[in-house]
């Protein structure tokens, strides 16, 4: 039974692909029915209804054995929960927010193909089975991101997410591979684990395995793909850019903790590439115009703190920030999706205004998902943020000031976003005309509302879920520091935000993106370049020159010598051969 | 008196196939040849194989000597006469002579030399040659004779102008 | 001048062999050089048959009676090559013919 949750959304992207293709209907229909088998699937197995079926031996070496199978820990459930939940609903929206698009075929297909790989790296119980799936969802990713692949900017975030996320991988393919060499099992086995105590290798197997989720839950150095993979569909964005697919780095951390931890260096490390990217994805937050950019700025900060939160050796706080993230982001990048389809792909805020009043049931459902993100008490976001305080206060104070700020920031540009967005006057036609979404993008919304409210509270029991017991030691200070950081935030923002019709201040640093697009154009450039042409040298030189025509020159004149023994002289032939035969006597005898 | 007679030949023998070589004319290499083969057919019944020393004379010194001389005479070679040997060839020649001589002297086991070595010679010889001829060996000796007829073909085949 | 023994037939045997090879190599006439390879042959046959005797076998002259014969063919294919090979080059000389194919 548990196999449904796999091949439900495999055999529906095969059919999509195979038979369905020119029917756009059907091929919508089976997409959304292996969505909602998945989910029902999941519930059960939460429910505890459906166990994990036994593994099936896939590759049965000596020193090498890896398995099919399933994990189905309350770590998996969960996840499998929020990704098969949110995925539906996804599923459900895009009907509407693609109704128009001719290769609609093609991306339920593409989406349904996603969803099996996703559910393939939260189900994997090996480092390879989990790779597989990792690069399945990888090319699932760039499939969709590259959705609209006419558009120059499409195809190119496509690639650039692809060669990103090729970078990540292959750290992660070596820290695999170390570790089976380490501890000869591919297994999540942290008894085999122990084989890496104490050895050097450890510190570099954990970072090594980091790299896949730098590269996929978009941490600095590697996050420059995560903006520009917004060129996709609104509904892929949500789906796979906020709430799954970058999440998916930090469950992997979740998964493989036990390596993790048996290297408090690497932690340390861990700890402070999230706590800088949080701080530095904030900051650009704040000055990007689109409202999709925003939103994945933020969801970078957010991937932040949860990749901080592990590096504090928490992975409950992690994946209960990672869950409630998943709701609120994934309803922000409805709405915004929802508002984008009102207003014919218009993604500029400045350009906007004034769109709550005509479209209210986006602007209150994105006003809940975006207060739940700023941390406003008594929703989701609180909660889990307060938790990865908490734990960074424990560790590492210093994190937890830039985590405190990176709040602040967070409250600020959420603040910016929605006032100029949905409140004061409509600032272009498109506005004007604007009509709220149909009832199946609205219905995610409000589900995933009522999420992004209720996630948090301990009944909804995430958090017991997960098994984290309430912290002992709370510190009081750390809410009271959220709470004032998230003040400030939001006063700022309003007192800024409040009444403006265009940008009242610009910081280029930030509006640029810290400059990391021109850094790796430039260093980029610059060493693919002089690499080049040293490989060119060695190729025209070396290989062309001293190999190529080096090796014939040597091969013609050995001909052209030997031409002149090989001259069709019989006196010579038997010259030659006597003094053979002679040899071979001597040679016998003549000792 | 066989000591006598051996060297006698040896030195026939040998002499003669030295001017095989050194004869400017063909006819005379030729001629010396046939003393060679004859002083050789001698050699053979001196080991007292007196059946081969036979066929050495019908075969070599009668069929094969009378060919090469046809030959010569057919071609007319005299014009080839006098041509001058080289003295890289002859160089060459000598030195493969040493060498080759020193490897075969080597070769010869030391037991050769005992005085003793050589029994009494096989008698009747002519009678076991047959017996093996078309008993042991009757299937090499149907080969060769195939053979003779497949050199005849291919002698006319080759002989003829125009096929 | 005792009797001669075996040593003395090979050391006969090889210096004639020896004569027959310096004489391939020397000359350069195609005829002639045919000459000396019968002489090689021959010097083989003078041995076979002086083991033929010291091994009191008739076999080794059962051998030469087939060197001979393969001799005589030999012989015959190769002069009748010879002499078309003559009538194209009009020459018998070996250095003058060095190809496979006229």
């Amino acid at each position: 039974m548990a196999w449904l949750l796999l091949f439900a959304p495999l055999s529906s992207a095969l059919l999509v692909w195979v038979a369905l293709r020119r029917h756009p209907q059907a091929s919508e229909a089976v997409s959304i029915l292996a969505s909602l088998i998945a989910f029902l699937t999941a519930i059960g197995i939460v429910l505890g209804r459906i166990e994990a079926p036994a593994p099936l031996a896939w590759i049965d070496l000596p020193g090498l054995r890896v398995e099919i199978g399933m994990t189905l820990d309350a770590l998996a459930r969960l996840m499998l929960l929020m990704v098969t939940g949110v995925a539906f609903l996804i599923h459900v929206y895009s009907l509407g927010y693609m109704a128009e698009d001719p290769g609609r075929a093609r991306f339920f297909g593409e989406l349904s193909l996603f969803l099996a790989s996703m559910i393939g790296i939260v189900v994997s119980t090996n480092f390879v089975m989990m790779y597989v799936f990792w690069e399945l969802v990888g090319v699932s990713s760039y499939l969709l991101i590259g959705f609209w692949f006419e558009k120059n900017p499409a195809a190119d975030a496509a690639r650039k997410a692809f060669l990103a996320n090729r970078v990540g991988d292959f750290g992660f393919l070596l820290g695999i591979l170390t570790f089976w060499s380490v501890c000869g099992t591919v297994a999540f086995d942290p008894e085999a684990a122990r084989a890496l105590a104490g050895n050097w290798l450890a510190p570099m197997t954990a970072l090594l395995l980091f790299c896949g989720c730098v590269g996929k839950s978009a941490q600095i150095p590697l996050h420059v793909w995560l903006p520009d993979a917004m060129e996709g569909p609104t509904p892929v964005s949500a789906l796979i850019h906020a709430a799954t697919m970058v999440a998916a780095g930090v469950y992997m951390l979740c998964r493989i903790f036990f390596v993790l931890e048996l290297s408090p260096e690497a932690l340390l490390v861990i700890a402070w590439t999230g706590g800088i990217t949080a701080l530095v994805a904030a900051l650009i937050a704040t000055q990007q115009d689109d409202i999709k950019r925003v939103l994945a700025y933020s969801t970078m900060s957010q991937l932040g703190y949860m990749v901080l939160a592990v590096g504090c050796a928490s992975t409950t706080a992690a994946m209960f920030h990672l869950t409630t993230h998943g709701f609120f982001k994934a309803l922000l990048f409805l709405g915004a999706g929802s508002v984008l389809h009102a207003l014919h792909h218009e993604q500029d805020i400045w350009r906007m205004g004034g769109v709550g009043r005509k479209m209210p049931l986006t602007f209150v459902t994105f006003g809940i998902g975006a207060a739940a993100l700023a941390g406003i008490p008594g929703l989701a976001g609180f909660f889990s943020k307060e938790e990865i305080l908490q734990v960074a206060a424990h560790r590492a104070p210093g994190l937890f000031w830039i985590a405190a700020f990176t709040a602040g920031l967070t409250a600020f540009y959420m603040t910016r976003i929605t006032l100029v967005a949905f409140l004061g006057q409509p600032r272009t036609e498109v506005v004007t005309h604007a009509k709220e979404s149909p009832f199946v993008m609205g219905l995610p919304l409000i589900v995933l509302a009522g999420l992004a409210v209720v996630a948090g509270y301990p009944f909804f029991g995430i958090m017991r879920y997960l098994g984290g017991q309430e912290a002992g030691e709370k510190s009081m200070l750390v809410p009271a520091v959220s709470l004032i950081a998230v003040i400030l935030g939001l006063a700022a923002g309003a007192i800024h935000y409040g009444r403006a019709i265009r940008e009242p201040m610009t910081i280029p640093l930030f509006r640029r993106k810290f400059y990391f697009d021109e850094i790796y154009d430039w260093t980029v450039l610059k060493l693919q370049e002089e690499s080049a042409r040293l490989l060119s040298w060695i190729d025209q030189w070396v290989i062309g020159f001293l190999l190529v025509r080096g090796g014939a020159f040597a091969v013609s004149l050995g001909g052209e010598m030997l031409r002149l023994v090989q001259a069709g002289n019989l006196r010579e032939y038997a010259f030659v051969f006597a003094l053979g035969a002679g040899g071979v006597l001597l040679w016998l005898f003549g000792r | 008196m066989e000591g006598i007679l051996f060297w006698f030949l040896a030195l026939v023998l040998l002499g003669s196939a030295v001017a095989v070589i050194t004869n400017r004319s063909p006819v005379a290499s030729a001629l010396s040849l046939v003393t060679m083969i004859l002083a050789l057919a001698g050699l053979f019944g001196l080991l007292g194989a007196y059946f081969l020393a036979a066929i050495q004379v019908w075969v070599y010194a009668g069929a094969v000597m009378v060919l090469f001389l046809f030959i010569i005479m057919l071609l007319d070679l005299k014009a080839e006469e006098g041509m001058p040997l080289r003295a890289l060839g002859v160089g060459a020649g000598l030195f493969l002579v040493l060498f080759l001589g020193v490897g075969i002297w080597h070769a010869i086991p030391a037991s050769a030399w005992e005085a003793n070595g050589l029994r009494a010679a096989v008698s009747n010889d002519a009678a076991s040659i047959g017996h093996l001829l078309f008993g042991a060996y009757v299937l090499p000796f149907e080969a060769v004779g195939f053979l003779l007829l497949v050199a005849m073909v291919g002698v006319i085949v080759l002989s003829k102008r125009d096929v | 001048m005792g009797t001669p023994t075996l040593g003395h037939y090979l050391v006969l045997s090889g210096l004639l062999f020896t004569i027959g090879l310096a004489g391939v190599i020397v000359r350069r006439d195609l005829l002639i050089m045919y000459m000396c390879l019968e002489i090689m042959l021959n010097a083989a046959n003078l041995s076979l048959v002086a083991f033929s005797r010291f091994s009191q076998q008739v076999r080794g002259q059962v051998l030469v009676f087939f060197v001979i014969t393969v001799a005589a063919v030999e012989v015959a294919v190769g002069l009748a090559l010879l002499v078309s090979l003559y009538r194209m080059k009009r020459t018998t000389k070996a250095e003058e013919i060095t190809a496979l194919k006229f």
